[in-house]
């Protein structure tokens, strides 16, 4: 049997919960709106997060993400347009419009008349010799055993990445009273926000720029770690070599866009460093080259999660209005949503997110 | 330096600096937020409006510190933990420093925790004269310790545990 429905968004996280948020806000009574979750809770990365949030009241600034993350999912689940459905893995999007589901051991077919694909991202890996010892993890799984599961993940941790993903789980390492014992940063300077850096530096972490791992040891598990200093071409500078003993390894070395479903889809893909993967080509409404297929969040690039959610509520809107569905207000909150997109991007840490997406402006006018 | 490691240097500090004047005249809030990142809460948790971030929320806090009267909430809404009030008015020869907190356990008023500072470094062990949790769901304590006037601009973190009943 095949459901026909309005809307579907794939993906229940900060950018998907908004994003079915803002289309219900402009569905009329009785719009089928269904949000597909494949983990068994709402909240994607946010049920993690457990640091307050940058940015402005807009996007729940100073609140913590794990508190925004309830707060969008007790929203999602009151609202009766929106129909949640979890354990539910999106497996194939078909040319002809169908797109399939596995939920509760059955495989389900829709029929959307719109599509949100919200499916965000997944870590990067690093290479050298010894990275398959137990032991080594990325930081997003780390985080998740200490914040989620509530299991101490470590007793000495070296960190790997000092952008804002490794900053904070080395922050919340700590918390959870695993010792740190340094954050290697192959960069001749640190990526991610400073106040963060800063926080680490006072509780006496050392941050190492122009560093990198040469190679991971230990008989049956991780027993420690080679570090080697860079030169300003990245190039290994033999003779500095150093051993740093710790038991687990966290990788937090970038984020990659999960978009299997949109080549699936043939939604034309362009590779743009600045958005640090292969990614759609938009248009400014956030759809895809496939016309009804619009993205939001990590999925059309890796940034900031507040902007993953103004980002939600862009693509909800968009829907919206090409459903039909009261596009004056739909109108109204998609240019409010570009303005605070742009706010959001316009200081200096915003820079490679405006390159990266004037690249992907640049090859959608250069495909017409 | 800053980019390199996270401790500020002597000049970065200087820029965010209130005064000695207005230092020696009581509690005041000092932003040690150096980069432009988006980012506004300080200012919109300030009661007296003594804080902008303007023309966008991408600039660094500017702090009007004859208006500031170092109510600490704004240490308990920055998100970066970077805003510390100071005040050199405590005692004739003690300052007090607020610090954003957010590990376990949190000493208690009267006992001694030891002083961090900007890098990590032991300063030595001060009195807890207030430790208290911000409201709602914010979860972030605010530790004021009392510390020798010349630490005052030194200190800036707790180590967690380990604190003295003296």
């Amino acid at each position: 049997m095949i459901r026909d429905i309005d809307l579907m968004i794939v993906g229940g996280g900060p950018a998907g919960l908004m994003a079915a948020l803002a289309a219900a806000e402009a569905a009329p009574e009785g719009a089928k709106i269904l949000l597909c979750e494949r983990d068994e809770a709402l909240g994607g990365q946010l049920v993690k997060q457990t640091h307050k949030f940058f940015g402005s009241e807009k996007q729940h600034a100073g609140e913590r993400g794990i508190f925004i993350g309830r707060g969008l999912s007790d929203a999602v689940h009151a609202e009766a347009k929106i129909e949640v459905m979890t354990d539910a893995t999106v497996l194939g999007l078909y040319e002809d419009g169908i797109v399939t589901v596995l939920n509760d051991d059955k495989h389900l077919k829709f029929r959307p008349r719109k599509l949100i694909v919200a499916t965000g991202a997944s870590e990067k890996f690093l290479a050298f010799p010894g990275n398959d010892l137990p032991g080594i993890y990325g930081a997003g799984a780390v985080q998740t055993l200490m914040n989620v599961s509530g299991v101490k993940p470590a007793e000495r941790v070296v960190m790997v990445g000092a952008g804002n993903i490794g900053l904070i789980v080395s922050y919340q390492l700590l918390q959870a009273g695993v010792d740190v014992a340094c954050v290697v940063e192959a960069a001749p300077k640190i990526g991610g926000y400073l106040v963060h850096a800063s926080k680490l530096a006072r509780s006496g972490v050392p941050i190492r720029t122009g560093w990198t791992v040469k190679e991971a040891f230990g008989d049956q598990e991780l027993e420690g770690v080679v570090l080697i200093r860079l030169d300003e071409n990245f190039q290994p500078i033999e003779g500095t070599e150093e051993t740093v003993y710790c038991d687990t390894l966290c990788l937090a070395v970038g984020l990659s866009p999960l978009a299997e479903l949109l080549y699936q889809a043939d939604c034309a893909m362009t590779y743009v460093r600045e958005l640090s993967g292969a990614v759609p080509v938009v248009d400014e409404d956030l759809m895809t080259s496939v016309s009804g297929i619009y993205v939001c969040g990590d999925v059309s690039g890796i940034e900031e999660a507040s902007s993953a959610m103004v980002e939600g509520r862009l693509a909800g809107f968009a829907a919206a209005k090409a459903l039909g569905w009261n596009a004056d207000l739909a109108q109204a909150e998609i240019e409010k949503a570009r303005e605070e997109l742009n706010e959001l991007r316009s200081g200096p840490t915003g820079a490679r997110i405006r390159a990266g997406i004037a690249k992907v402006q640049e090859r959608r006018e250069g495909s017409c | 330096m800053l980019s390199q490691n996270g401790i500020p240097t002597a000049e970065d500090l200087q820029q965010v600096m209130p005064s000695e004047e207005r230092l020696n005249k009581g509690p005041v809030a000092i932003a040690e937020c150096f980069q432009c990142i988006p980012c506004n809460p300080c200012s919109t948790a300030c009661p007296v409006h003594a804080i902008t971030v303007q023309p966008d929320i991408n600039q660094t806090p500017v702090i009007d510190w004859d208006r500031c009267i170092g109510c600490r909430q704004c240490v308990a809404a920055c998100p970066g933990l970077a805003i510390f009030v100071v005040d050199m008015a405590y005692r004739p020869d003690m300052a007090t420093v607020t610090i954003p907190f957010e590990f376990l356990p949190v000493p208690e008023k009267g006992m001694k925790a030891q002083g961090l500072s900007r890098a990590g470094a032991p300063l030595g062990w001060f009195e807890v004269v207030e430790a208290r949790q911000a409201r709602g769901n914010n979860l972030t304590w605010l530790v004021t310790l009392a510390v020798p006037k010349d630490l005052a601009m030194e200190v800036r973190n707790i180590k967690a545990g380990g604190y003295r009943n003296e």
